[in-house]
């Protein structure tokens, strides 16, 4: 089926295209890019007005199955990342099994060809059962599919076994995502540690906790030359470090979350559970250096952290609340909201972090409007306004801080494989 | 009761969470409130019918003698029916939450509750899905403001205003919700505050709650018109905060000799209880008659019947 999609200002920062082309597609590929194609298509997307750019990738998903398929599936949680404009996702290993061996991944991946509305990328776990004790099978890992490893939710404590999981994620030219916390230093700690903390009676995590792990990474990175990538940076101790390990030549890259970028500790004020994560919200200070480095490609990324939890998990006393929340479906319009509209950063770089880099650090072919290439597009609408609310949300999860939240900018038409997926905001 | 009809009452609040969502008018009013309240556990009947008809449940999550049995006997005094529940004897073990567990209760018609728990923010999220009255008997770190409402008016009592006088809090600052409050209620009404602990135990940019900050005992005797004591506990040893209890009675520790040496002729010395004889007091400055502990208890009743006389006022609206 041949689709057309005409008169929309395309943003391809891959072939660094901003201008108003026509886009044919045919058997799931882009076949033309040109100014006002002829050429007749059983379907037409009017898309004048519209913004018309590559699919956006996440690196950072938590999409719950196997195991806590009550919070999340792999159908519904690429149901929402299709609503954010995210034509594929890499979903982090803290499953239940984790994904530590070839049958987790194939588990994944059966599930996401058969009920995923996005492409999934699986991320295998670093050590067997995220144990922090014993390799996992790397090898068997990277053949079935994995894309990257990582311990997820923790740090390996041991410098030594670290090291060792580095070297053998090395061997197989897997890059290894880390989250990046001292757990001793930030014992029960529920929020950013500082004036809110204090007057909050909440305990606190310090930046610190953040940073001092983020410099161990980086020497272990520089040890055995890995490729690494921090996850969900959210402290301006972790930019300077970040900065100084690019410029030593460090195969380093970072991401940051929509919500690190436009939150900080005082939407704790309230006690409200949804503004429970790890890392933390920070402060005024720290969103300023995030996006600072945004800007300057010390941070390569954006991703979301997507991290769904029950209404009943989070319905309780701010100490006992679940870490996490669902980003995909709001992650593009943050971002517009608090980089774009402010001007921190443009449309054309907003979309290179959603796309491009996020590729580029897995390893995939890069995400681009080229032809020949796989008809993955997000359409967006960049004027329309709307209202994020809890009834639309299609995560089977609705713990975000953003409900109720106005946004101007929507994510309108997504393609996949070029096959529609979601027409003006309803799914196909 | 016709002293109170008169001070012509401006209440409009449904839950007492903190002194941080008090004016410093409001707080005044509680105070007030309470001189009047006092008079009655003097009498030898000691009831009024201001709360007749009304019930008040008591929900303690968390070990509590003495605020409890101050709450009941507030509550009693003022005619309300009320119903205690203990952590262990409700169904907050058995995998209820407890807003499911208040939203029973207030199913079962109750007028106000009274909530202790280990949680910060716990009165915050129980007021947010009830339409009861909350009032917050101490909730985890946070704030413990009815304590902080007795102390202010234990001082006012014997120093007659707050405004322009140096309170210094000593101890525990950390983990303290008196601290918190007393901090909060203290500065709104014009009071010095300084607060003195080692550095462990003192939670980061405290001073920006409008206090002054020392590692000093001295320094915090020093100028002092009240010195309000905090209660260690003596796990804080073993969590790494402190190296031995001895060396906390040796540099923080309250006793005769230095209140005799630092501190002022006529200092007030208060304490929320309980006390750990020997640890943050000494057993002389503990019955020295510069304590005003006991007192403390006392005014403790009055300053309850105000706050629930005061939410009960909402309530009829």
């Amino acid at each position: 089926m041949k689709i057309l999609i005409k008169h929309g200002t395309v943003i391809d920062p891959y072939n660094k295209i901003n201008g108003q082309y026509d886009i044919l597609i045919d058997e799931g590929k882009i076949v033309k890019v040109a100014k006002d194609i002829k050429e007749k298509a059983s379907k037409t997307i009017e898309a004048n007005g519209k913004i018309v750019c590559p699919g956006f990738i996440d690196l950072h998903v938590h999409l719950r199955e196997p195991g806590r398929e009550d919070k999340e599936t792999i159908k519904t949680g690429t149901k929402a990342a299709i609503k954010g404009g995210f034509t594929a996702v890499a979903c982090m290993p803290n499953t239940t099994p984790s994904c530590d061996s070839e049958s987790v991944v194939n588990f994944i991946k059966e599930k996401a060809k058969k009920s995923g509305y996005a492409k999934v990328f699986p991320i295998g776990t670093l050590t067997k059962n995220r144990e922090g004790k014993e390799l996992s099978e790397m090898a068997e890992l990277k053949r079935s599919g994995c894309v990257a490893v990582s311990e997820d939710g923790d740090s390996v404590e041991d410098n030594f076994i670290m090291r060792q999981a580095c070297d053998y994620a090395k061997t197989f030219e897997l890059t290894v995502f880390v989250h990046c916390e001292d757990k001793k230093l930030s014992e029960n700690g529920v929020m950013n540690e500082g004036f809110m903390s204090t007057k909050l009676g909440l305990k606190g995590i310090p930046n610190k906790s953040e940073s001092i792990v983020i410099q161990r990474d980086i020497e272990i990175a520089e040890l055995t030359d890995v490729k690494m990538h921090i996850c969900h940076l959210s402290t301006r101790e972790g930019v300077e470090l970040i900065k100084n390990a690019k410029k030593r030549g460090l195969q380093i890259s970072a991401e940051v979350t929509p919500h690190h970028l436009s939150l900080t500790d005082e939407a704790c004020a309230q006690y409200d559970t949804n503004t429970k994560m790890n890392p933390p919200l920070r402060t005024k200070e720290d969103i300023k250096a995030l996006k600072k480095a945004l800007k300057e490609g010390i941070i390569d990324i954006i991703a979301t952290d997507h991290a769904p939890h029950l209404e009943s998990e989070k319905d309780v006393e701010f100490d006992n609340a679940p870490f996490g929340i669902i980003g995909l479906e709001t992650a593009f319009c943050v971002c517009k909201k608090e980089l774009v509209d402010t001007e921190d950063i443009t449309m054309q770089e907003l979309i290179e972090k959603l796309t491009v880099n996020p590729a580029a650090i897995i390893g995939i072919d890069p995400p681009a409007l080229t032809e020949g290439s796989s008809a993955d597009i997000t359409i967006i609408d960049p004027e329309k306004t709307w209202v994020y609310e809890k009834k639309d949300i299609v995560s089977k999860s609705k713990n975000s801080p953003f409900i109720g939240e106005k946004f101007k900018g929507k994510v309108e038409t997504v393609l996949v494989n070029g096959k529609i997926i979601m027409e003006e905001g309803l799914f196909i | 009761m016709e002293k109170i009809k008169k001070t012509n009452i401006i209440w409009d609040k449904k839950d007492l969470l903190g002194l941080e969502e008090l004016s410093a008018g409001e707080i005044e009013l509680i105070l007030k409130t309470a001189i009047s309240f006092k008079e009655i556990s003097e009498r030898s009947i000691k009831k009024v019918p201001a709360l007749r008809g009304k019930t008040i449940a008591h929900l303690f999550l968390e070990p509590s003698t003495r605020t409890r049995i101050s709450f009941e006997l507030a509550a009693k005094r003022l005619s309300a029916d009320t119903i205690g529940i203990s952590g262990s004897g409700s169904s907050i073990l058995k995998g209820e939450t407890m807003r499911d567990t208040a939203q029973n209760i207030e199913a079962m018609k109750v007028d106000m509750i009274i909530l202790r728990h280990s949680a910060s923010g716990s009165a915050h999220i129980l007021a947010k899905n009830l339409k009861a009255g909350v009032i917050n008997a101490g909730d985890g770190c946070h704030e413990h403001p009815t304590q902080a409402l007795l102390d202010m008016f234990t001082i006012k009592e014997k120093l007659g205003a707050i405004k322009g006088k140096k309170v210094s809090i000593i101890g525990d600052i950390k983990h303290s919700r008196v601290a918190r409050s007393n901090i909060i209620g203290l500065c709104k009404l014009g009071a010095e505050v300084t607060v003195c602990a080692p550095k462990t135990l003192m939670p980061i940019e405290i001073e920006k709650m409008g206090c002054k900050r020392t590692y000093s005992l001295e320094e915090a005797m020093r100028s002092a018109d009240v010195i309000n004591v905090l209660r260690l506990q003596k796990e804080r040893q073993k969590k790494g905060l402190l190296p031995t209890i001895r060396e906390y009675i040796e540099e923080y520790g309250v006793t005769l000799q230095k209140v005799e040496k630092f501190c002022k002729k006529n200092i007030v010395i208060m304490h929320p209880g309980p006390i750990n004889r020997g640890i943050e007091m000494s057993q002389d400055v503990a019955d020295s008659d510069k304590a005003v502990i006991l007192e403390q208890v006392t005014n403790g009743i009055a300053i309850r019947m105000a706050v629930m006389f005061l939410l009960s006022q909402y309530k009829q609206k």
